[in-house]
């Protein structure tokens, strides 16, 4: 008997909202943008802060990245009388990382050389990177075609090159080219295989393999290249000599990242009296990332939460209205025996049922305008789930505490000053 | 079928007691006494008419006597138990349970049909559709209004609107109907009929208790009470019988 009831007194709340149909509507109104704004904003701010979270989490957590740079005092010496500039990682650090301190999975040397690269008749500048084949475990890509850099490349010093999705593209090169010669400067590398790049575009991060082209083994790279880079800047040639450009570390999870990445400071510190080097740590920048995101949900949260206060009380106001309307009526049931509980819970279905048929509504539109930003204004979006819970939820909420006063006001009308109202 | 409660027993016992009540109503500064101390009781099956001239405190005491409200000071017992003392809840169960209410002007909701009129009631007695359908047919057509189930009360006319009251007050099987000015708003024939149908009731066992100011509706009830001034000055009749009318 009882089961049925609430289900009774919420077609009695149907019934009395479809009695005004056009004023439900009206009301229901605030709570429908409401919460299709709600649905909407998350969607869109969770599409903008993944893209960018996904890219951080493309550098790998876990890993430390140590990048080689010009001190800025060296910068005019250098160029003035064409002197050689000595600056950067060495490959000492490198070693002092990987065999002295604790929780190190693997590291990974880089060295960068521009070269001409040439495949077939076509010739073009490069950006090769010299390195082991720990970097493949470092920056997982998947491989188009072929394989990585192996342990017996750097053995045995084979002229092997790995390209880039990229690299490839600009030689013109494809699945067929693995096997095949290509020359870099005045030698020949077999291309053993081909890997995708970093496909994201983002302007704050750099990727390790931004703009690479080509790897060959570390010390192939050494061999044939040298030590010194030269280089023509405006003119006159600008010499260098950097031992590594960067230095890729993994540490074992992410609890070790920060003690790991100041420990590396203080060694880098200690050999290098000019700051020549530069530490970012992808996790820092992920945890910076999420901060932003949270912000950013906080601002459009509260934005959401303003429109669903101005619904919530449109709803109120049309209640209470409503209840002066049905004072008789209130009366009446009251004379019958109906119990201030009963009225209470009557109006406050009404209430329910009205917000929660509106965040119904609302999160359609909310679904749909995503949907279009994406389509048109080619945004990226994502609907989270939680988003529609927390929005069910939230108009729920809104019909209850909005709903409460007015219904409160019904059960506590003196059932003889109601019957004798109008 | 239980609308038909049991005959008046030969003894019939005091159902309702009103021991010195009264009931004050403050007006800013001053007091008024609606009820300024009235005495009476009601017996089980009787047939009472509360008489008397236009602000003498009938409509309060009708009030009172539904459970609507509680008195300022005095005892009120129904069936035994002591009611001034009783919460809102508990008076509201009352009224579900024991009372049936017809108003002068019908207070039927609108926007409802006869039907879910009738129904009502039972609704808050937590009834099954099927059963309070069924109890609503029956007394539909104990009313004469079988065909009228599915109108809305605007529809209907003024006799036939009471009626549907008579039918809704009669659905939770009462043991009191209170009727405040039931013929008021009929016209004289109209109202006759209405009247003949709550000594039909009457005469089926329920308590009736009806505030009239007219002599010719008074005239049903077998006993009068005559009201000036929130007091009972003449009670003529006997709620037992015709006999003690004329006495
Ligand atoms: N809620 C109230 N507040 C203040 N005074 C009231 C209230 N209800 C009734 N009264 C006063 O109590 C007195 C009795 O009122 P009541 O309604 O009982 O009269 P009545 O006998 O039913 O009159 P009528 O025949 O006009 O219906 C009146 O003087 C009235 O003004
Ligand atoms: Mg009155």
């Amino acid at each position: 008997m009882k089961r049925f009831k609430l289900i009774r007194d919420i077609r009695l709340g149907i019934k009395n909202l479809l009695l005004h149909k056009l004023r439900s509507m009206l009301t229901m109104l605030g709570v429908v943008f409401g919460v299709g704004s709600v649905v909407a904003m998350l969607a869109v701010g969770e599409g903008a802060s993944k893209e960018a979270l996904d890219q951080i989490r493309r550098l790998g957590s876990t890993n430390i990245i140590l990048t080689s740079m010009k001190p800025s005092g060296d910068a005019e010496a250098g160029s003035m009388r064409s002197f050689m500039s000595v600056y950067g990682l060495l490959y000492d650090d490198e070693i002092r990382i990987r065999e002295s301190f604790p929780h190190i999975n693997t590291t990974a040397p880089v060295r960068v050389f521009r070269k001409e690269g040439r495949l077939g008749p076509r010739i073009i500048e490069i950006r090769v990177l010299g390195t082991t084949e720990k970097w493949f475990d470092l920056v997982r890509r998947p491989m188009i075609g072929g394989r990585g850099l192996h342990e017996r490349d750097l053995e045995n010093s084979s002229a092997v090159c790995v390209l880039t999705e990229l690299g490839a593209r600009k030689l013109l090169a494809t699945e067929h080219t693995i096997g095949e010669k290509i020359k870099i400067d005045k030698g020949y590398f077999e291309v053993i295989g081909i890997v995708k790049s970093d496909s994201g575009n983002s302007t704050s991060i750099e990727s390790p393999d931004q703009d690479v082209d080509a790897y060959i083994p570390i010390n192939v790279a050494t061999e044939r290249f040298g030590e010194v880079i030269s280089r023509r800047v405006t003119g006159s040639f600008e010499r260098e000599l950097v031992e590594l450009h960067q230095i890729l570390v993994e540490v074992e999870s992410t609890d070790h990242v920060e003690s790991a990445s100041k420990n590396m400071e203080t060694m880098l510190k200690r050999f290098h009296p000019k700051k020549d080097y530069k530490i970012s740590v992808p996790l820092a920048l992920l945890r910076q990332a999420e901060r932003t995101k949270r912000t950013f949900n906080i601002v459009l949260g509260s934005i959401a939460g303003i429109s669903l206060l101005v619904g919530g009380i449109g709803i109120m106001n049309i209640m209470l209205a409503s209840v002066t309307e049905r004072t008789r009526e209130i009366g009446i049931r009251r004379a019958i025996g109906a119990k201030r509980k009963q009225i209470i819970v009557q109006f406050l279905i009404e209430t329910v049922v009205l917000s929660t048929i509106g965040g119904g509504i609302g999160i359609g539109i909310g679904l749909v305008i995503p949907w279009l930003i994406e389509k048109f204004a080619e945004m990226p979006t994502v609907v989270t789930p939680w988003s529609i819970v927390l929005s069910m939820g939230i108009s729920a909420a809104v019909g209850i505490v909005f709903g409460l006063y007015p219904a409160i006001r019904a059960a506590n009308l003196d059932p003889i000053v109601a019957l004798r109202h109008e | 079928m239980n609308i038909e409660a049991e005959p008046a027993s030969i003894a019939a016992r005091d159902l309702v007691v009103l021991e010195d009540v009264t009931k004050t109503y403050q007006m800013g500064t001053q007091e008024v006494h609606a009820l300024a101390g009235v005495t009476l009781t009601f017996k089980e099956g009787g047939f009472s008419a509360i008489m008397g001239p236009s602000g003498s405190g009938k409509s309060t005491m009708l009030n009172l006597l539904g459970c609507l409200d509680r008195p300022t000071t005095g005892r009120y017992t129904m069936g035994g138990e002591d009611v001034s003392s009783l919460d809102d809840d508990a008076l509201s169960e009352l009224r579900l349970r024991h009372l049936g209410f017809i108003f002068q002007s019908f207070h039927l909701i609108p926007q409802l049909t006869v039907k879910e009129n009738i129904e009502l009631p039972l609704f808050y007695l937590g009834w099954e559709e099927e059963d309070s359908a069924t109890r609503a047919h029956e007394l539909a057509a104990r009313m004469g209004l079988e065909d009228r189930l599915s109108h809305r009360p605007m529809e209907l006319s003024g006799g036939q609107q009471q009626r549907v009251a008579i039918a809704r007050a009669l659905a939770n099987d009462p043991t009191v109907l209170l009727a405040d000015e039931p013929t008021g708003n009929l016209d004289s024939a109209t109202g006759a009929q209405i009247m003949d149908l709550l000594c039909e009731l009457n005469g089926l066992g329920k308590t009736v208790i009806m505030v009239t100011h007219e002599t010719e509706v008074a005239a049903f009830a077998r006993r009068r009470i005559h009201m000036r001034d929130g007091l009972v000055e003449v009670i003529d009749g006997n709620e037992e019988g015709e006999e003690g009318a004329e006495s």
